[in-house]
């Protein structure tokens, strides 16, 4: 133990040191943006809350090709087909189970008609999981909510795909 | 204040109970509503030195987010565990509370604006702070659990340990202010430094004895890197751990009370308490509650940036720390006053 080593311990210099550099941190610019009334920047290929898209008449995309089911790796889709009246092949029923979803955005790829597409909502935390347990008419809610977003979304990607 | 009442026509004895219990709400509400701010001002200092923003939502700049906290834990269920011995458990964060009230009786705000000017001030303020371990091995022990009985166990250690430590640094004060009363050792201080600074922090001999009872004042409290009585990676939250609602409100308002006293100990003790930094005329024109409160704030500032620097000790280090070194150092400290006054004022 050197002369040196007392004189700094009895000095507490290694406590000033640190002291020193908290202070400078304490008038830093802050790291963290005022979350709910501030948002980060989104890319376009944001994979957050899934939607069913229309065409612009109206007439639901999905036509029960059932490749995005197919291709879940975590097997959160189910999906039924009847055709239709009109002789149309549609969906009777098109779940997605948001408790078991990882957010790959396969099945968004593998749709040849770019209807189940992950939007940019990310806030859609429920309070029970039932609430997570998506059917049909809760994706096309979503898909109509969101279209403009996802549509905006969709062009910004699109020269990359 | 028992003059001002007895010329509304009481009498001596009315007036002397009216003007203390009248003392006791001039002093009692203001700490509440300090304490309040405190907390709020400790999470955002915090939070700034973590480059985070802290509590921002509730009011103007997050300033009723303690008022919130409050609300939020009077609404709920005070929980006592079937195991706890009742009684205890519940009288333990009262007392807590009430010791960290306690010793304000002695603080003077202004010149002789105190509510208990006794002569022995600083003794009374040693005994209180030796009560309010009680507050902490009663809830541990009351809880019933072992992370609180380890928490009590460590708790009483080190306060006594500290305490050892605060007694011998606070008898060089005595010694150089030569009286135990609080207002006397404040006014001791004027023109102590070089004849202009009111503060025995500026004198050599005093100096590293302030650096001491400042940082013992944080082991005493439990605080920052101290605090092995709430260290949450080992003891859930120690001897708060079983508490819930009010009872864990008054142990959280009785510690911000004792650290707002130890930071206030330290202004007054080491720093001027009520004097002005300075001993220029015109300084005295500012009220001496207003240079107490900004010394206070200032140790308080301290207080939360330890907090936010550095990390907890083990606690071996702990004793180390108070029996190893702040009791030999203190010690000799004392002999080395003493001596120094001998051969100064009193003429060997």
């Amino acid at each position: 133990m050197s002369l040196s080593y007392y004189i700094k311990s009895f000095t507490l210099w290694e406590f000033v040191k640190a002291h020193a550099l908290t202070l400078k941190y304490f008038f830093k610019p802050k790291a963290t943006i005022n979350y709910p009334f501030e948002k980060n920047p989104l890319s376009p290929r944001f994979r957050g809350e899934h939607a069913l898209r229309r065409y612009p008449n109206g007439e639901e995309r999905c036509i029960a090709c059932k490749l995005c089911e197919a291709v879940c790796p975590a097997q959160a889709i189910t999906i039924e087909a009847e055709p239709r009246d009109d002789g149309s092949r549609r969906t009777t029923r098109y779940d997605i189970d948001m408790t078991k979803c990882i957010y790959c955005g396969f099945c968004q790829e593998a749709c040849p008609v770019d209807a189940v597409v992950e939007g940019p909502n990310f806030e859609f935390a429920t309070e029970t999981r039932e609430e997570l347990l998506y059917d049909k008419a809760k994706l096309l809610a979503n898909g109509d909510k969101w279209e403009r977003a996802i549509a905006a979304n969709l062009a910004a990607d699109a020269p990359y795909r | 204040m028992t003059e001002f009442f007895q010329s509304l026509g009481m009498s001596y004895e009315w007036a002397w109970g009216v003007a203390t219990v009248a003392g006791i709400l001039l002093i009692a509400l203001p700490l509440m509503l300090s304490v309040a701010m405190i907390i709020y001002a400790d999470r955002k200092i915090w939070a700034a030195i973590a480059l985070r923003r802290g509590p921002n939502v509730v009011g103007p700049f997050g300033l009723l987010q303690s008022f919130a906290d409050g609300l939020k834990v009077f609404l709920q269920e005070t929980i006592i565990p079937s195991g706890a011995n009742r009684g205890l458990f519940l009288i333990a964060p009262i007392i807590t509370f009430t010791v960290a009230l306690l010793a304000w009786a002695v603080i003077p705000f202004n010149s002789g604006a105190v509510l208990a000017d006794i002569n022995v001030g600083l003794l009374y303020i040693l005994a209180i702070s030796s009560l309010g371990v009680y507050g902490v091995i009663l809830s541990g022990w009351a809880s019933n659990s072992k992370y609180p009985f380890f928490s009590a166990m460590r708790a009483s250690a080190q306060m006594i340990s500290y305490e050892v430590s605060i007694g011998f640094i606070l008898v060089g004060v005595v010694l150089f202010a030569d009286s135990f009363n609080m207002n006397e050792i404040v006014k001791a201080q004027q023109g102590h430094g070089l004849g202009v600074v009111n503060a025995f922090g500026f004198n050599l001999l005093l100096f590293p004895l302030a650096v001491m009872f400042l940082i013992s004042s944080l082991a005493e409290t439990a605080r920052a890197p101290f605090d092995l009585t709430e260290a949450e990676s080992e003891l859930v939250a120690g001897y708060q751990t079983e508490y819930s609602s009010m009872a864990f409100a008054l142990f959280w308002l009785g510690e911000y009370a004792n650290v707002l006293l130890m930071c206030t100990l330290n202004a007054v003790l080491f720093w001027g308490g009520w004097l002005p930094p300075l001993d220029i005329p015109i300084l005295y024109a500012v009220p001496g509650v207003i240079w107490l409160f900004i010394k206070i704030l200032i140790f308080f500032f301290i207080f939360s940036w330890v907090k936010a620097t550095v990390p907890r000790y083990r606690y071996d280090q702990l004793m180390r720390l108070g029996w190893k070194i702040f009791l030999p150092i203190s010690l000799f400290w004392i002999f080395l006053i003493s001596g120094y006054l001998m051969l100064t004022r009193y003429g060997a």
